[in-house]
């Protein structure tokens, strides 16, 4: 592996570079979901996930899929959903679909690497985000009883 | 490169400033509201402030460690189990917006890359390394953990499908 090819002081600055773009979109996600939270009641979310397991994996994937930004706003939001009492299995879906399905992404995923590769490559994870989401919780869940 | 970075660091700004719009356009209407979210505020930040320090410290680490040459190198070959470890693990290392990494998928597979392994690479991403402060922060440690095996084993599932949906197609074309 080809490492330190740039000296720290350049890795440093571009880390700084970096970071600073990252603030103001983790300031406004903290900021945007303190509104949401004030703004809309709990029951909101509640409705929208209604406790039904394959649904709201299905539904937290699909919002995951179709919503677009950083990480750190799906885990953000995935957070706040569950203090809203969201199902774990539905908020992993979520996040998870959030940065392995990208509609938004798709047309740039399909003029760079093919429509037929974007198209399946998306199918495969949205399905795969289902998986994930039923799987996680139960090896939690596995690992509670066993006392872990 | 460099316009493009500069438009999406302002694009954070601007987000930030619509939020700042919105809060303003909340308070008109409600000041009582507007209050409780920036309490809110105050005490989600208060316990981000040291996931923040780690996230800094993640990610020099990464950009000190991984070269997106070193990469293009490994893929770029014929792949066999070790080109499907590294797809992985450099789709885990693999930081920043995922256009960029579009643009190497897309040169590594016009110099005959297998695709399958850029699906790995893509789904890997999805365990954000710098991140993983927040999501501990978030979800647990265990929960963390958990997740990033199932992530990491479903890399290499998406490969094997995709390339198992690859191998079908090509039996299904005339000719």
């Amino acid at each position: 592996m080809q490492m330190l090819e740039y000296p720290f002081s350049h890795s440093l600055k571009k880390t700084i570079r970096t970071f600073i773009n990252l603030l103001p979109i983790i300031i406004g996600m903290l900021l945007l979901t303190s509104l949401a939270v004030s703004l809309f009641p709990q029951q909101l979310a509640a409705d929208l996930f209604g406790g039904h397991a394959m649904l709201d994996a299905t539904v937290g994937a699909s919002v995951g899929g179709i919503a677009a930004g950083h990480p750190i706003a799906s885990y953000v939001l995935g957070g706040e959903l569950r203090h809203a009492g969201v199902s774990l299995i539905a908020v992993t879906a979520f996040i998870v679909s959030w940065v392995t399905v990208g509609v938004v992404q798709l047309p740039a995923e399909a003029l760079m690497l093919g429509t037929r590769f974007a198209l399946y490559r998306n199918i495969v994870c949205f399905f795969s985000v289902i998986a994930i989401a039923f799987l996680c919780v139960y090896t939690l869940q596995l690992f509670n009883q066993a006392g872990w | 490169m460099k316009s493009v970075n500069k438009k999406r660091g302002s694009g954070g700004w601007l987000f930030l400033l619509l939020v700042v719009v919105a809060y303003g356009v909340v308070a008109l209407f409600d000041v009582d509201t507007a209050g409780r979210a920036i309490g809110h505020f105050e005490k989600v930040t208060g316990q981000v402030l040291p996931v923040l320090a780690m996230v800094f410290i993640l990610l020099l680490v990464i950009d000190l460690l991984l070269k997106p040459k070193w990469i293009k190198r490994q893929l770029g070959s014929e792949a066999g189990v070790k080109g499907w470890m590294i797809a992985a693990v450099s789709g885990v290392l693999a930081a920043g917006p995922i256009y960029p990494w579009y643009a190497l998928l897309h040169e590594l597979r016009e110099k005959g890359m297998y695709a399958p392994l850029a699906a790995v690479f893509l789904y890997s991403r999805a365990i954000k390394l710098p991140l993983l402060p927040f999501m501990i922060h978030y979800f647990g440690l265990a929960y963390t953990i958990t997740l990033c095996v199932y992530l990491l084993l479903f890399s290499f599932v998406s490969g094997l499908l995709m390339r198992q949906l690859e191998r079908d197609n090509i039996k299904s074309e005339p000719g």
